[in-house]
């Protein structure tokens, strides 16, 4: 019975790999815990003398704003980039025009470059199309740079699938939208999934173009946090419960929602 | 065949796409190209054209930029293959069905949930390299466990330090190249691995022979997003390093050289220079996988 | 069938969300105030003077749109793209001196503010000596609201007692390397404590002060002294021997952490502007004089290496009317004593209200009345941006190489390409 030793053995690896992924989140609530005057990089593994949740009382109250103007934001914008993209890979994946297999390369290429080196224009444009400063522009600024990797996760998905289930809805006279509603949106649940959690952690978790487009009161959540770690004074435990706080949402969608993400990778999406 | 009318209709369901990316991506990629021929220092825009100077200083004659090119290969090598290692062995180990597999998997793709705006803090703390009475972080850690030989000075070490940056680069990302993997593993027929059993081959040879080989398209696309993650690494150096010059990156030598100093077209070239190196990178991954489709 | 629902659902959900998020309020009578103070001290006193504000002038609506500087500088970041895209704020924060003139001055997006100045009288409030420093051409283009010290040497005397060794004497750089000679004589690894990149420059200044006194070190900055002399090779070689008293782990510490050292006892001093000082006393409640105590950097009594937070105007302002009244509640008696006892900076103006402030703060201001005047490079005032920044560069490769020749090849060279040296 090697084999289900091995398997028992097994779980001594992922225990301690449990531990690695684990320790960063095990810091941010043992410090989120403490009192400031505990607070200390020296006693950081300390347990506090008393448990409170004053701190995270505190962080909830000061994120509260941001909270909200980041599901504003980060809801619809996956949503819209979802549907932007699963039309995009369908017609790139069976309906392919002419010079369709240039245009798919170039939207690709998109993903890759840093978003850091295009701020000075992209600032400059949203102003000429007097989107700058609300949650719209920056929504669609987060529709638009996720193009590329919508389109490609729902292309690859769509591709798989047989073209013969294609050409014979088009035998029967359905036309090209039709054959996308009634055919191809009901199977592709999964690359849906994989694509809102994927745009809804990008859009939640992004901070460069929240603080550059949006104005003071439409700043995302990370902004928040980051402004909370601004003074010149840092309390320490009131910014490790808020940034727990802001991890909280996706941590709880990764969490919940993490087998079907794998099982839409495994479906055939992300293959890249 | 299509007809005319749909085939158009189609091109018109992606058009705004085609538009936004051709605006957003290559538009903005447009004026930053213009901008890094230009001599453009200060808050007054300023087109005056110097050619390639900027590039011929920063490649030639920038300490900062040499330091940079090595900070990142010294980043990028561990990251990469550290992430990869770890992503397929945990992987190979959730393939065996085991109880618990999607606690674990779950566990272990949270990570990438998270930006390093939340957790940078948090790492900066664990990758403390004080010593003695002072000591704490992992350091503290392993010596109250009585593992003290893994004790280190982390991004301190002299020559290396840019090196310990991989560690949480490797806890963001290994959980995704795990769940790459598994969805690997998990497209392999058994029968495959049944018939060489039956022709008597063990485990370790079946592994090397016939899974690693398979998994070798996985490898790849993990390969390439994992590249240019680590070619455009900016959030994490900023959350661990500040702007330490022995932590430097391209990506922080560009925002630094832009918003800090204002010299627009030196900043300008740094990023077209990421980006051609990023571009190296991908650019004959997407033709390989787009050929290798096309041939199916 | 089912998803036809669905697909009801998630439209009405982006539908309710988009409305949602388009509904912002935009008032025409406003006033948007960018800063970078969004915590400690400097926020609550920021708050102080919005609660004045709201007072005098409910109708106007204060936009507090501060942004934390942070080490990515980010708050720098989205002022250059809002100045690019021709939207600035209506006032902002920066630090008085050259990073204001030798930047946004002189790129012609700063009104002048000769008037305010005359009509608030406050060219007799102001210190003589500071308004050149905020001027060009003899123009004002800043409010000054507070005054910052970077030449202080914190320390730790309960430390020093322990170690049976005095306190160096605030005239001599030389007694200083001394007393963290017996320091580390007595077994003490680290007697300096040090932080990330800007306390290494904040370092660095205040040991070139130090070495080449007052007034060569203002000449350095306005093109009159030679970075290339005998006086500047000695400053980098102190500083260069100043490294070697330093926490090996300097570069993952910030500056409260460094300053933490000092209090806990792991380290007897450190340098560090005098925004340290509310930290020890209220953060760590500390007294002054048994938990720390201070004297200005060894080789600087006398000079007062100073920083201000100032706001301007700039050209374009959407709501310039409320803007300049802002700059007036800066600049006046009330807005700088309501600022400045909550951020531990000392007021501008010579005639605050002296009662209101701590025991350091006190000497403070006795010591800007009476001490030479000169401006701090890592906090703005003696070098613009472009300057600033290079000879961040060139200390961070100092940091890795020690090599002094480089060093001072770099600061010759970078006063021609970025400075005023011909």
């Amino acid at each position: 019975m090697t084999r289900s030793r091995a398997r028992y053995l097994s779980y001594i690896p992922l225990v301690l790999l449990s531990f690695f992924y684990l320790l960063p989140i095990y810091v941010m609530v043992l410090t989120g815990l403490k009192s400031l005057d505990e607070v200390s990089i020296k006693t950081m593994w300390d347990f506090p003398r008393q448990l409170s949740m004053a701190n995270f009382a505190v962080a909830f109250d000061e994120l509260r704003p941001y909270l909200w103007n980041s599901i504003k934001l980060v809801i619809p914008s996956s949503i819209l980039s979802s549907i932007l993209g699963s039309l995009n890979g369908y017609v790139l994946a069976k309906w392919k025009f002419k010079g369709a297999d240039i245009v798919f390369p170039l939207i690709l290429f998109g993903m890759f470059i840093p978003y850091q080196s295009i701020l000075i224009p992209l600032v400059d444009f949203m102003h000429k199309i007097n989107l700058y400063g609300g949650i719209p522009g920056l929504m669609l600024v987060h529709i638009i740079y996720g193009i590329p990797i919508t389109t490609l996760t729902f292309r690859n998905y769509y591709a798989s699938i047989p073209n013969e289930l294609v050409e014979a809805a088009k035998i029967d006279g359905a036309g090209m939208f039709n054959i996308y509603r009634n055919i191809l949106l009901p199977i592709s649940i999964p690359s849906f999934v994989v694509v809102l959690i994927w745009q809804f952690t990008q859009a939640w978790n992004d901070f460069l173009f929240s603080v550059v487009l949006t104005s003071s009161r439409n700043w995302t959540v990370t902004v928040g946090l980051n402004n909370l770690a601004g003074g010149q004074i840092i309390a320490w435990n009131v910014q490790m419960a808020a940034s727990f706080i802001a991890a909280l949402p996706t941590l709880l969608v990764y969490i919940f929602l993490g087998k079907y993400f794998i099982r839409g990778m495994m479906a055939g999406s992300l293959k890249g | 065949m299509q007809n005319k009318k749909e085939r158009l209709q189609a091109f018109f369901m992606v058009l705004p796409s085609i538009l936004a990316v051709a605006i957003f991506i290559y538009g903005f990629i447009g004026w930053t190209v213009r901008v890094s021929f230009t001599s453009w220092k200060g808050m007054i825009p300023d087109y005056t054209w110097v050619g390639l100077q900027n590039y011929i200083n920063l490649l030639t004659n920038d300490p900062r930029f040499q330091v940079d090119v090595r900070n990142t290969l010294l980043f990028t090598i561990p990251f990469v293959f550290g992430t990869l290692i770890i992503g397929l062995i945990s992987a190979l180990l959730l393939d065996q069905g085991l109880k618990g597999e999607t606690f674990f998997r779950s566990l272990f793709l949270f990570p990438m949930a998270i930006s390093y705006i939340v957790t940078g803090v948090a790492w900066r703390w664990l990758m403390n390299p004080a010593t003695g009475a002072r000591m704490s972080g992992l350091n503290l850690l392993f010596s109250k466990i009585g593992l003290d030989f893994l004790n280190s000075s982390y991004t301190a070490t002299p020559e290396w330090g840019m090196a310990y940056i991989a560690i949480p680069a490797i806890w963001q990302l290994s959980g995704y190249c795990m769940a790459l993997y598994l969805a690997g593993l998990r497209a392999i027929p058994d029968e495959i691995r049944e018939a060489a059993r039956v022709d008597g081959a063990n485990e370790f040879q079946i592994f090397r022979t016939i899974i690693l080989p398979l998994l070798r398209p996985v490898t790849l696309s993990a390969l390439i997003i994992l590249g240019h993650m680590s070619l455009k690494t900016f959030d994490l150096i900023i959350a661990i390093a500040g702007k330490s010059y022995a932590l430097d990156m391209p990506s922080i030598y560009m925002w630094n050289t832009t918003f800090d100093g204002h010299v627009y077209g030196v900043g300008a070239a740094i990023s077209i220079l990421l980006l051609i190196s990023v571009a190296i990178l991908i650019i004959p991954y997407l033709i390989y996988s787009l050929r290798k489709e096309a041939q199916l | 069938m089912g998803h036809k629902r669905l697909m009801l659902v998630v439209a009405l959900v982006v539908i309710a969300t988009l409305m949602l998020s388009s509904c912002a309020k935009t008032g025409d009578k406003q006033l948007e105030v960018f800063s970078w103070w969004t915590g400690g001290g400097e926020e609550a006193g920021l708050n102080a003077m919005i609660k004045i504000w709201e007072e005098k002038y409910p109708d106007i609506e204060f936009v507090n749109a501060a942004v934390a500087g942070g080490a990515g500088s980010n708050a720098k970041a989205v002022l250059a793209t809002r100045l690019s895209a021709g939207d600035p704020p209506d006032s902002w924060q920066g630090h008085a001196g050259q990073e204001l003139i030798g930047t946004y001055v002189a790129a012609g997006q700063l009104e002048p503010l000769d008037d305010l100045y005359k009509e608030n009288g406050w060219y007799d409030v102001f210190p003589a000596t500071l308004i050149p420093l905020i001027s060009k051409d003899g123009h004002p283009y800043s409010v000054p609201v507070n005054i910052h010290r970077a030449n202080v040497l914190w320390y730790n005397p309960a430390v020093l007692a322990q170690y049976n060794v005095d306190p160096p004497d605030p005239t001599s750089f030389d007694s200083w390397i001394a007393t963290m000679d017996a320091l580390k004589a007595a077994g003490m690894e680290a007697p300096l404590s040090l932080g990330e990149a800007w306390t290494q420059k904040h370092l660095f200044e205040t040991i070139l002060l130090a070495t080449v006194g007052p007034d060569t070190y203002t000449k350095l900055w306005n093109g009159e002294a030679d970075w290339g002399s005998a006086d500047v090779t000695k400053a980098i070689e102190n500083f260069g021997l100043i490294l070697t008293y330093v926490n090996p782990d300097y570069a993952s510490l910030s500056w409260q952490d460094a300053s933490k050292l000092v209090a806990d006892g792991d380290a007897a001093f450190n340098v560090m502007g005098d925004w340290a000082e509310g930290y020890f006393r209220v953060d760590l409640g500390l007294e002054l004089g048994t938990g720390f105590d201070w004297m200005p950097v060894p080789g600087t009594k006398g000079s007062y290496q100073f920083l201000s937070d100032s706001f301007v105007l700039p050209v374009g302002a959407k709501h310039r009317d409320a803007a300049i009244k802002w700059l007036t509640l800066c600049g006046s008696k009330e807005g700088q004593d309501a600022f400045n006892p909550l951020k531990g900076s000392i007021p501008a103006r010579n005639d605050a209200d002296v009662s209101l402030y701590s025991e350091y703060l006190q000497a403070a201001m006795a010591d800007w009345k009476v001490d030479t005047i000169v401006g701090s490079l890592a906090h703005g005032v003696v070098a613009n941006d472009t300057w600033s920044n290079d000879i961040s560069t060139a200390l961070g490769q100092y940091l890795t190489d020690k090599d002094n020749a480089a060093l001072q090849a770099a600061l010759v060279n970078l006063c021609k390409t970025d400075g005023p040296c011909k």
